[in-house]
């Protein structure tokens, strides 16, 4: 496992999982010496709110911080959008405040215009302006959602990497079906080399969302959805369900480790030589509820099993034990 | 016998909700012994609850509304103290409980806050601003607000027996499937929904019908209040959507209840299909609930600047429009469902082009206020904070209907952020600025202006000091609804929007306050005259409060802003128009009809959601039976004698003859 025990700090400002809640072989503690300041300014800032946005100036967003190209078109067109919008919006929060403070009932200098109520060169300006910015804009939505629509493949001359996802109560599956080998709750890749995920869920509706890489996209139960991302550099990203999904929501996030290509090929040895094996007899152990899972990976994965759970030969998750007391009115989830 | 229900549903275990209800029960009781030792039981029987008046229905929709809003809002604060907290820690809310306050807190703020607030001051409002006497139906705008009372009760009832949805405000299959959501949360959403939703539907078809066949004689489409005007925009909003929620509803129960198949993960059900249905009516339902706020801020704007409201055709046009539009964009909720990118790309745009009415009633209230007076009353300090805040949202609105933006920010706090913005910057302060504006015509007196103005700036700072930092989060990847965390950076931030609750509970404060000090000094607030914001519409042409008949006579309207004009000639003539012939007015008489309904359906819902299967069968027949007499009443009217409206009327006329008198002395 010695590969994984990167020192890279993800550069949003958002340290790897602190807490394992580990069941077999939890994951080394990764906080470090970065780790630690953060923590620390959060603690002063809890005791000094006011400043606390000062203190976090240096903190880049993770979606303004963007790892890769999906992300990093993305950001760009958000500041685009926003720049377009704001021409319209701050003169029009100006002539609000201007308009309100000009035509106060005490200002002696004002002109009143008791029966002013129409004017047709100005009602040609306020549908125009709107309609004006909405056509630009309505452009740039057009081009963008070609461009970065999730499923069109990312141009690249290194072929892409599959990866299944399966989101499962409350946990995250990774799938490689060329190395034949699988993940949970941690998500390694080669940096540099484009992705392309085919996703599904095993129960219920999550979203699978890495902020630093860009586009989330739904799991769904009985369907395949199709995602491509890459990781332009090494690092450690932050990964999670993005769509409310039970209990166990908030503990369903993953890291993602972006590795040279090299050290990727090791990482797959590695994985192959311990473990347990998945198949549909340890798939459907996976499928029962739990919480908080530590992240492990499987030696072999069984040819066809993401198929077999989208085309439903696999059953769905089974949901809350039922006989347990009182499932029928207040169920909760098993640790 | 008692189906599901037994001791087991009462969390004995949990102290939050025991407590939290043990409270609710002792202020409920509290208020009822209070209310029978003073004797008030036969009064409140006779003139409220069975009342059909639709100015009685109003103030108890606006009522139910702001008692829901503290409920509304302590789940907000319970939310906002348990993510400040939560950071590397379980915080003080199990995951079992935190998800029960998420999905209560945007049931009860949409339907039992937002849509009976809106709902009361249309029935209020409206029927005045139109110079009629009441609204078609009386006594099924009674039943409708007696549905919806249940609705709300049924989901406190949730608090202590059993428990609430733990699938946030909208159930999305498979999580609320019988298989994922075994326990009874689900089904007190769907019963409580389906009553209320029934509730909300005939309020809908009475107020059309109220708008489209009820007018005061000249009183054509194109004089009418901009308020009638988008209250009849959101009501056809409302029989045209509400239907489907039902519908969408009822397909979710036939699954939990009789294995149906309809967006269950097996037998070839499909989640998507809920998803695209329930936002086929959750997209309109945001526009039926901004629309009467547009119609609020467009009278308060155009009567605080002393003049008319700028372009109104083309505000009727433009809130036409919105009405229509609104049915073409639902599918912007889920650009992430991995559609195609036409079909996203059309859908975005089709979001954006409703920027363009609403950018243009934003622009035509500005140049109201051009060349106005403008007069800062509580109601327009809720307006312009309204315009400004209502930008912002919409601009990170526009920002969320680019798909590929909305990639990255879909489900983020950046999301929850903007509909707070918009529906508190928009629905609320409207609601709040209708509230201050009407009362002093509901009640007679007007409420303290420094407390609500005070109130006014702790909601607007505590809103931005709250919800800003949520928009930062969601640039951070912070998703909604997380109980806990483990990502430091988001702390601080968390922290900040717990501070922004915190003023935003001292302006409920304030308000409650407002309230109270108000009525205690009631004498020195009085309203005399009927009048007390030099108002336009109609409405202000009755006495504060209007007599049980509204108008003595129906007015007679010869022009837009039907008071003003009124007032106008009343001042160029130097004296009121002629005394009219007075004569009897007949008035619908009250009926318990609506309070016994919604008994049974309280009985019934509750007994649906336990599986108590006799219980169901004898609600059911009481209800029915209810009907039945009620279908059979032969008298439904009574007399208001024409003495009794000429001697009614002559004080109204002496009042505005004394104010007449005054302004011309000051003019």
């Amino acid at each position: 496992m010695t590969t994984l025990d990167q020192p890279q700090q993800s550069r949003l400002g958002v340290p790897p999982r602190a807490v394992s809640h580990g069941k077999s072989d939890g994951p080394p503690d990764r906080t470090g010496p970065l780790g630690r300041v953060r923590s620390t300014i959060a603690r002063a800032s809890r005791r000094a709110v006011l400043i606390a946005p000062l203190l976090l100036t240096a903190c880049q967003p993770a979606v303004l911080d963007p790892q890769g190209p999906v992300g990093l078109a993305q950001k760009m067109l958000l500041i685009d959008s926003l720049a377009i919008m704001l021409a319209i919006v701050v003169p029009t929060i100006a002539a609000t405040f201007a308009f309100a403070w000009w035509f106060r009932s005490s200002n002696e200098r004002a002109r009143y215009l008791p029966d002013w109520d129409y004017s047709g060169r100005i009602e040609l300006v306020t549908w125009s302006i709107p309609l004006l910015v909405i056509m630009l804009l309505g452009g740039v939505a057009w081009i963008g959602s070609h461009d970065l629509d999730p499923a069109k493949p990312l141009p690249s001359n290194t072929p892409p990497l599959e990866v299944q996802v399966v989101s499962l109560d409350w946990k995250w599956l990774f799938i490689y079906p060329s190395q034949g080998v699988a993940s949970v709750n941690r998500l390694v890749v080669p940096a540099g080399v484009p992705i392309h995920f085919s996703l599904t869920s095993a129960s219920v509706m999550n979203v699978f969302f890495v902020p630093q890489l860009g586009t989330m996209i739904y799991t769904m139960n009985g369907m395949t959805t199709q995602l491509n991302l890459q990781a332009d550099s090494p690092g450690t990203f932050l990964g999670l369900s993005a769509h409310y999904s039970g209990d166990g929501f908030p503990g369903m996030h993953f890291d993602v480790l972006a590795l040279p290509a090299e050290r990727f090929t090791d990482w797959i040895k590695t994985v192959r030589n311990t473990g347990p094996t998945l198949d549909p007899g340890s798939y459907a152990a996976l499928a029962r509820q739990s919480l908080n899972i530590a992240p492990f990976t499987f030696r072999a994965a069984e040819p066809g099993l993401f198929q077999q759970i989208v085309t439903q030969k696999l059953p769905p998750g089974p949901g809350p034990r039922i006989g347990r007391p009182n499932t029928s009115v207040s169920p909760r989830a098993e640790e | 016998m008692w189906g599901k229900l037994s001791w087991a549903a009462i969390p004995f275990d949990q102290p939050i909700p025991l407590i939290a209800s043990g409270a609710v029960g002792l202020v409920i009781i509290g208020v009822l012994a209070w209310v029978t030792l003073k004797g008030w039981l036969p009064y409140l029987w006779r003139e409220w609850i069975t009342s059909v008046d639709h100015k009685r229905i109003g103030i108890m929709y606006v009522l139910l509304a702001a008692v829901m809003l503290l409920r509304g809002f302590s789940d907000a604060i319970m939310m906002r103290s348990q993510q400040a907290l939560a950071f590397q820690s379980p915080g003080y809310l199990p995951p079992e409980h935190y998800d029960q306050i998420f999905s209560a807190h945007g049931t009860i703020m949409i339907f039992f806050v937002a849509m009976p607030f809106v709902i009361g001051l249309m029935n209020f409002v409206v029927p005045l601003q139109l110079g009629i006497r009441d609204v078609a139906f009386p006594t099924l705008n009674s039943v409708g607000f007696w549905l919806t009372a249940t609705g709300a009760l049924l989901v406190n009832v949730s608090l202590l027996v059993g428990e609430f949805a733990r699938t946030g405000w909208l159930p999305y299959p498979p999580l609320s499937e019988l298989i994922y959501s075994p326990g009874v949360g689900v089904d007190y959403y769907l019963w409580s929904l389906m009553i209320s939703g029934a509730g909300t539907l005939v309020a809908g078809i009475n107020l059309i019908t109220t708008v489209l066949k009820l007018h005061a004689p000249g009183m054509t489409y194109m004089r009418m209040p901009m308020f009638c005007w988008t209250t009849l925009a959101s009501n056809l909003m409302i029989v045209a959507a509400f239907p489907v929620l039902t519908a969408t509803l009822a397909m979710l129960l036939l699954d939990r209840y009789l294995g149906f198949h309809f967006f269950t993960n097996d037998g070839g059900g499909n989640q998507m299909m809920f998803v695209n249905l329930i936002w086929a009516w959750g997209h309109p339902e945001v526009y039926i609930l901004v629309l009467p706020a547009f119609g609020i801020f467009s009278e308060v704007v155009s009567t605080f600047s002393g003049k008319p409201l700028f372009g109104y055709r083309s505000m009727v046009a433009a809130t036409m429009v919105i009405c229509i539009l609104s049915f073409t964009v639902w599918l912007h909720h889920f650009f992430t469902m991995g559609a195609g990118a036409n079909v996203n790309a059309i859908f975005g745009i089709a979001s954006m082009i409703i920027a363009v009415p609403t950018g243009v009633k934003v622009f035509n209230w500005l140049f109201t206020m051009y060349g106005g007076r403008i007069v800062y009353s509580t109601p327009m300090l809720w307006s312009i904070g309204f315009i400004v805040t209502f930008v912002i949202g919409g601009m990170t609105g526009v920002l969320l209907a680019v798909p590929p933006a909305d990639f990255v920010l879909h489900e983020s706090l950046f999301q929850v952020a903007h509909f707070h913005n918009v529906i508190i910057g928009g629905v609320l302060f409207g609601a709040f600025a209708g509230y201050t504006y009407w009362f002093p015509k509901a009640f007679g007196f007007r409420l303290h202006e420094g407390l609500g103005k005070a109130a006014f700036w702790c909601w607007t700072v505590g809103f931005y000091v709250a919800f800003m930092p949520l928009y930062v989060l969601g640039l951070m990847g912070m998703t909604r609804r997380m109980q806990h965390y483990d990502v430091a950076a988001w702390h601080p931030w968390l922290l900040i929007a717990a501070g922004g609750a915190a003023i935003i509970l001292v302006g409920i404060g304030l308000q409650i306050a407002q309230l109270a000090v108000s009525i205690r000094r009631r004498d020195e607030l009085r309203d005399e005259t009927g009048d007390p914001w030099n108002g336009r519409s109609l409405e202000w042409a009755t006495p504060s409060p209007p007599p049980a008949f509204n108008f003595a006579v129906l007015p007679n309207i010869k022009s837009e802003d039907a008071y003003w004009s009124m007032k106008q000639r009343a001042l160029q003539q130097t004296r009121l128009g002629e005394e009219p012939p007075y004569a009897d007015i007949e008035l619908p008489r009250n009926s318990a009809t609506g309070f016994v309904c919604a008994f049974f359906a309280t009985i019934m819902g509750f007994a649906l959601i336990w599986h108590i299967w006799w219980m169901v069968g004898v609600a059911a027949l009481g209800a029915y039976a209810t009907f039945v007499v009620f279908a059979w009443r032969d008298v439904d009217e009574y007399i208001v004698p024409a003495e009794t409206v000429a001697s009614i009327d002559r004080a109204n006329r002496s009042a505005r003859s004394a104010a007449l008198a005054r302004r011309q002395v000051v003019s």
